[in-house]
């Protein structure tokens, strides 16, 4: 992919600025996409690349600035005339039907659908073309993560777009669906398609991207080629400030804190995964990580850890004490406390203050309520602890969850899990849809409590924070999770596969 | 063009002012419909929110019917509210508030004419057994069958009034009675009368029970674990279960609450204002105490302003048809008004109103 300068520009963004109460989303920003070319936008959570992508898919208009799109001004005012301008897009949380099939979901996205067996003709040939094979009859319930973007894909490609926009998309793929994504995104700049490529991941766009714009705080600080720079170097960029990895310190392996055997549990989600006889077990000062693409169990595996679901006699132990008849609260005494992936509604709940969310889970170990009765001065200073320890951005306790930003929330969330003195913590993505900087305060909160003495089982779908903060490494697919083994000398190859490759995705283009 | 714009936490002071906000439009849309029938709309406000209290004439007949009619309405409704914040939905408070009444009259009947002063608390204990049990039944269902409560208690409100009937027919009817349905008069009997504890103001016990609730609800909500995971399983209710909040054991214990005070509702009044069992004993108020819970924002105190404010309505609509002639209908569509502006003000809590035509992101 040479000679980028004789490609003619295809969307130029200039001065764009757009406010919302009280934040500054997008401010002055220019960049430009030439035809063809895949150009990563790189920035942590807040930085406003999702307002600038909305703004280009016509889903929000700026306050000031202009784009013009193949030299002609361009100003949509909904989706709809942004599609009909060639911009096509695939977010981060897709929508779709589960109860309805590939065809129809895909008709469901379009101004006038063609009849649906046609449809289903045109789905099959675009998917041939491209390597994404998908079956337009198969329920979507029925599919993976991984399919399920497919589709997404599937209904942009269809439309023929001269611009791609593609939201985090890897986040929810295997290594191997990953390489085989990218095939698909190369052969598209190849004709002449040009992507725009939001990310954090700094690897990924190292190996994808042509041109990259790195935001900040919604300003651009930087344009760059990726290839010729380190991916530490762009996270700096990004972050504005040196990086420190997390640091472990040395720990003594202790005696068995959890022991899981023979875990099976129904899901109680429609279309979730059921697990299957789950069996592992974590040392205290040990940090074992459970990798997975997303929908493959790892909702229910906290369900069943945190004694949200029930589970059967003898399938869980904490110290050698039996505990799969107990609730949440017997577990919570019995040592054991949990973060649930989803921060609010299941983790905390969204219109109740930081006091409120701090009893919420910590009522039973921290002694916060005596006779029935809330001892609310007991509860709040342990609300103002964990704002203070973890460095909560809040203007105080008495604020609803919800107006925190995700990464603080987060912070708040885990903070006030491992402000408990747990023996055995269970975390389901810790540092998801959180800023770099506020990530590795957690991280590095982890291993401290690790190095503390506690056991701690981290699921995530992220293989860079697993690789970094975990011990031992396990992968759950379809409900089923592999023997753990020793993150030392694991190659991303044995992790893909792990994790179960590629879901029949190389058959795809061996054949091309 | 009007937008609205979601606020980034409740406002406080709008979560105060929609109520009143809500009864100043509803005099207005009501004073309009008024002046449309007819009736001059000053006079017809002014009989229904004034006169019942302050008219020389009327109020010594009406203003002790204010705590009477108010009683049982804040008694059923902080019950109920309790079960709507947990997102239990108990319509059926009707039903339990007839077999409270029926067990409680049951128990005296029985014992009659036995004079003890331990008749009346008894009589008390098995009208809240009633309701609670009345309530029980679709609180099982749910639990066991995951059947809708909504259906379940609204259906049983025709079964008891049945069973209503066939007592005031059969079994309670009043051997001295002439043959006329209805049993014995309980307001006439000493050991089981509700009487009028201070003369002139209406006030039974039934309204000091209620008044007792309404404390109890305060603190429960406020200081109380249970009233934390209720709020928090009607707001969040996977963030209840991950609190350890067994929903089932809401459910049983918001239903049983809220169907044991419909029962002493109907035991206190069946024993005072109505004094016996009839076949037209139960007027309603579990149906209105639904309204009033809400008109109350779910709020333990607000109740208590929003059952008088209900009972003065009732009231005044009385009055008003009676002096004006206002034909009943237009009252009832004046208390709807009520309702209906309470919840249509109720947004402006959550969102602001933004004016302009600006798009904003979805």
């Amino acid at each position: 992919m040479t000679g980028q300068t004789t490609r003619p520009e295809l969307l130029a963004v200039s001065g764009v600025t757009k406010a919302y109460p009280g934040v500054v989303a997008n401010s002055d920003v220019s960049f430009s996409i030439k035809e063809g070319e895949v150009h990563a936008l790189l920035g942590e959570n807040g930085a406003g690349k999702s307002t600038l992508v909305k703004m280009i898919y016509g889903l929000v208009k700026p306050d000031s600035g202009s784009m013009r799109l193949s030299g002609a001004a361009y100003a949509p005012n909904e989706p709809r005339q942004a599609r009909s301008s060639g911009v096509a897009m695939v977010f981060q949380h897709f929508s779709l039907f589960e109860a309805l099939s590939v065809a129809e979901n895909v008709a469901l996205g379009m101004e006038n659908p063609p009849k649906l067996r046609d449809l289903a003709g045109r789905i099959r040939k675009v998917s041939e073309e491209y390597g994404l094979p998908l079956d337009p009859d198969r329920m979507v319930g029925d599919l993976s993560a991984g399919e399920r973007q497919r589709v997404e894909i599937i209904r942009c490609l269809l439309q023929d777009p001269k611009l791609l926009i593609m939201d985090e998309p890897t986040s929810v793929l295997t290594p191997q669906e990953v390489e085989i994504l990218f095939k698909t995104l190369r052969q598209l700049s190849a004709e002449g398609t040009a992507i725009l490529y939001i990310s954090h991941k700094l690897e990924e766009i190292r190996a994808l991207c042509d041109e990259a714009t790195i935001l900040r705080r919604g300003k651009v600080v930087a344009t760059c080629t990726p290839r010729d720079r380190s991916a530490r170097e762009m996270a700096e960029l990004m972050v504005g400030a040196t990086l420190t990895p997390p640091e472990r310190g040395a720990k003594a392996k202790g005696e068995t804190a959890l022991q899981v055997s023979g875990l099976s549990v129904a899901s109680p989600i429609p279309f979730g995964t059921s697990l299957k006889n789950i069996g592992f077990s974590v040392a205290k000062g040990e940090v074992l990580g459970i990798a997975g693409v997303a929908g493959n169990g790892q909702d229910e595996l906290l369900l069943a850890l945190s004694g949200e679901l029930r589970t059967a006699a003898g399938t869980l132990s904490i110290d050698g004490k039996d505990v799969s008849a107990l609730g949440p609260n017997d577990r919570r005494r019995a040592g054991l406390v949990a973060a649930p992936e989803e921060r609010l509604g299941h983790a905390a709940a969204p219109d109740m203050s930081l006091v409120e969310n701090a009893l919420l889970s910590g009522a039973t170990r921290q002694g916060l309520v005596k006779n029935g009765f809330i001892d609310w001065p007991a509860t709040r200073s342990f609300a103002e602890g964990i704002v203070k320890d973890f460095d909560v951005r809040t203007p105080g306790t008495h604020v609803a969850a919800r107006a925190l930003s995700g990464g603080n929330l987060q912070k708040f969330v885990v903070g006030r899990e491992l402000s408990q003195a747990p023996t055995v913590i269970v975390i389901n993505q810790p540092t998801w849809g959180v800023d770099a900087a506020a990530a590795a305060a957690i991280r590095q909160a982890i291993l401290d409590r690790a190095a503390q003495g506690a056991a701690v089982v981290v699921i995530s779908q992220d293989l860079d924070e697993l690789l970094e903060i975990a011990d031992n490494f396990a992968a759950l697919n379809e409900g089923r999770l592999t023997p753990p083994r020793p993150v030392a000398g694991l190659t991303i190859d044995e992790i893909g596969l792990m994790m179960g490759g590629a879901h029949g995705m190389e058959v795809a283009h061996h054949a091309h | 063009m009007l937008r609205l714009e979601k606020r980034p936490s409740p406002s406080r002071f709008w979560q105060a002012a929609t109520p009143i906000l809500a009864v100043i439009l509803t005099m207005i849309a009501g004073g309009i419909m008024f002046a449309l029938l007819g009736k001059n709309p000053v006079e017809a406000i002014r009989t229904i929110f004034w006169d019942p209290l302050f008219d020389p004439q009327y109020a010594a007949y009406s203003r002790p019917q204010l705590l009477v009619k108010a009683g049982p309405l804040i008694l059923i409704a902080t019950g109920l509210s309790l079960g709507f914040r947990a997102g239990i939905w108990n319509i059926g408070a009707e039903g339990q508030y007839i077999m409270g009444a029926v067990f409680g009259a049951g128990v005296g009947l029985a014992l009659y004419p036995v004079e003890t002063r331990w008749i009346f608390p008894l009589m008390i204990l098995a009208g809240i057994f009633g309701g609670w049990l009345w309530a029980m039944i679709p609180a099982i269902l749910k639990t066991r069958f995951r059947t809708n409560e909504i259906l379940v208690s609204l259906l049983l409100v025709y079964v008891a009034q049945y069973i209503l009937a066939a007592m005031a027919l059969g079994p309670m009817r009043n051997p001295e009675g002439g043959g006329f349905p209805g049993s014995r008069n309980l307001s006439q009997i000493p050991s089981m009368a509700n009487p009028e504890l201070i003369a002139g103001t209406g006030l039974h016990w039934g309204v000091v029970a209620a008044i007792g609730v309404v404390i109890a609800a305060y603190v429960l909500l406020q200081r109380h674990i249970l009233g934390f995971q209720i709020k928090l399983a009607g707001q969040a209710p996977r963030a209840a279960r991950f609190a350890g909040v067994s929903p089932e054991r809401l459910v049983i214990l918001c239903m049983g609450i809220s169907g044991g005070l419909a029962g002493a509702a109907g035991l206190f009044e069946v024993t005072g204002p109505a004094g016996q069992i009839s076949i037209d004993f139960n007027t309603g108020y579990g149906f209105t105490a639904i309204i009033v819970a809400f008109l109350g924002r779910l709020n333990p105190l607000g109740i208590l302003l929003a059952g008088l404010l209900m009972a003065l309505t009732y009231i005044g609509g009385e009055l008003a048809s009676f002096i004006l002639g206002l034909p009943s209908a237009a009252i009832q569509a004046f208390q709807g008004m009520l309702l209906f502006f309470l919840l249509a003000v109720d947004l402006l809590t959550n969102f602001r109103i933004r004016f302009g035509s600006k798009k904003e992101a979805i």
